[in-house]
């Protein structure tokens, strides 16, 4: 049976045992990247303790057993979203590089001048700059989805922005920079209604809430291993086998090819022909130990503690006066995301560190939506499911201290 | 207004800094040498003289009179800015042959200052150091 515990959870991640600046380390930062649980770690070292082989050679029992690990990652992750194969799951890198797989493999295909590309204009960077430089080579457009104040789509103008014309919706499933839940499932209808294809950047939501692409019909989704408590440089790319069928591959070398012939070269079947050179083994493995740790605990309770974590957060900033919060969509993932009246983000961000307390900075790679509310940045504190409600607390003493200081 | 590099040197700094020993003391400190920090005029916040930090700006003015170089520098973050005072506390008054030979690292580095001047992003205070220097070469 799946419980929750969030002391019994903590345990597990042993990064989160240290003290930083002479506190005990709050890590807050977890839209960044998330810590890794035991289980994650030891799975990568033993990996390459025992089964270090390159993978679909043969030959040898070790590859034999590498090849059989990696595959079997695969499917885990294809089981874990609910996609109907895993041949739709195809290894990256990370969100950045399967969102610019898509913009030049399918983009490069499908994309013609006059053409039009919605990303809402609370996007990341990496989905924004990969459509801008696909829309570029092939005369077509890249156009923002208006964001309201409180940071959340406007619906009605994402209605009348659709036309026969816009050929990709691509939007965040949450927003990194405000933590706003979109309601993708209506995007994803919308959009196809006008014939176009969609593509979900999960990079945010996946840590927070079970996933069913087969159910949201999302023809790609995008996200890291390292948000979901798994390694970094390791990321999935789910597409619809119809669309990927169709794509060109994205980068040419072994593994990708069936034959190859200075007459002609053919390519491998899915997912392997979008997989070009040795793939990151140990990474798969990290994910899939991933997966099975997310799985191993009640995502529900997960979910409710850390929206008890952000109300709690919320209530004391507003008790403290002087911080006032951005992006207050009623749909949130627990991001705090604030700005001070006092100072700049990175001053309180400076105190903070001092006391112990990991926050971003910044304008969190979303700079047009700072620009859109035309401050530099914010503070985000992010929290995840082993954070503690003594860590909202030190963060609201450490943010208490920064205005004394800075004020 | 203090004039940083005459009326308060890098010798001063080490000094007041190494007798704090906690860090709220020294970064009430740092920020009080930010406030100290004459602001750039508007006319020398310019593209031109902006350093670019991935979260706070920095603006870099800098001339020459009777071959020794001053500086002017400004940001938008209060502990940026005093970090900025720290440098130009090092910098200012100096001849392009001194400024070269001074090591900052050092420097920052007996001031338990050394993340803020190795973060290579975070704050452009890096990126003012090597433009200070650049300049430096170019005026030798
Ligand atoms: C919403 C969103 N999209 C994309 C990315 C990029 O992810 P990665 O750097 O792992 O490729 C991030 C990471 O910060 C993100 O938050």
């Amino acid at each position: 049976m799946n419980h929750f515990d969030v002391g019994e959870l903590r345990s597990q991640f042993p990064i989160l045992q240290q003290r930083v600046n002479g506190q005990p380390l709050v890590y807050l930062d977890n839209a960044a990247t998330t810590q890794k649980p035991d289980s994650v770690i030891d799975a990568i070292a033993n990996y390459y303790r025992n089964d270090n082989a390159n993978v679909h050679r043969g030959a040898h029992a070790l590859s034999d057993r590498a090849t059989e690990v990696f595959e079997s990652a695969r499917q885990k992750v294809a089981e874990f979203i609910s996609a109907s194969s895993k041949d739709e799951v195809l290894w990256t890198r990370g969100t950045t590089e399967s969102i610019n797989l898509v913009a030049s493999s399918w983009g490069g295909q499908n994309l013609s001048a006059g053409d039009r590309i919605l990303v809402s204009a609370m996007e990341h960077h990496a989905n924004i700059v990969p459509w801008q430089m696909v829309a570029e080579k092939h005369g077509a457009r890249v156009e923002p989805i208006p964001v309201d104040a409180d940071g959340s789509i406007n619906m009605a103008a994402f209605v009348s922005l659709l036309d026969e014309r816009v050929k990709m919706v691509a939007v965040g499933h949450v927003s990194n920079a405000l933590g706003s839940i979109n309601p993708v499932s209506e995007i994803i209808s919308l959009a196809h209604g006008v014939g176009a294809r969609v593509l979900i950047d999960a990079a945010q939501s996946i840590a927070h809430w079970p996933v069913n692409v087969a159910e949201l019909n999302c023809d790609f989704y995008a996200f890291s291993a390292h948000k979901m408590f798994g390694p970094t440089g390791m990321g999935v790319l789910y597409g619809k086998r119809e669309c990927l069928e169709s794509m060109p591959p994205y980068q040419g070398g072994g593994e990708m090819i069936e034959t190859v012939s200075f007459a002609g070269t053919t390519f491998n079947k899915l997912p392997y022909k979008f997989e070009a050179g040795t793939p990151n083994i140990a990474g798969a493995v990290g994910l899939a130990a991933a997966v099975e740790f997310l799985q191993g605990i009640d995502r529900t309770a997960a979910d409710q503690h850390e929206t008890q974590l952000l109300a709690r957060a919320e209530q004391e900033l507003d008790a403290l006066g002087g911080y006032q919060i951005v992006g207050k969509a009623s749909q949130r993932v627990a991001v705090l995301s604030f700005i001070g009246d006092f100072a700049h983000p990175q001053d309180i961000g400076m105190i903070l560190d001092k006391q112990g307390v990991a926050v971003r900075t910044g304008n969190h790679c979303a700079q047009p939506i700072m620009d859109q509310f035309g401050i530099p940045g914010t503070v985000r504190a992010s929290f995840s499911l082993y954070n503690t409600v003594e860590d909202v607390d030190r963060l609201i003493a450490g943010l208490a201290k920064a205005k004394m200081f800075l004020a | 207004m203090t004039e940083f590099g005459v009326d308060v040197s890098a010798e001063d700094i080490i000094d007041t800094l190494g007798f704090f020993d906690d860090w709220e003391d020294r970064y009430k400190y740092i920020i009080d040498l930010g406030k100290e920090l004459p602001a750039l005029p508007e006319s020398a916040r310019t593209e031109q003289n902006l350093v670019r930090g991935c979260q706070s700006q920095v603006w870099l003015d800098s001339s020459l009179k009777q071959g020794k170089m001053y500086f002017g520098a400004d940001s938008d973050a209060f502990i940026v800015k005093g970090l900025l005072a720290i440098v130009l506390a090092a910098y200012n008054g100096k001849t392009p042959t001194e400024v070269n030979a001074f090591d900052i690292d050092a420097y920052f580095n007996d001031l338990s200052l050394l993340s803020h001047l190795s973060s290579t992003r975070g704050n452009g205070l890096k990126s003012m150091v090597e433009r200070i220097q650049a300049e430096a070469t170019e005026a030798l």
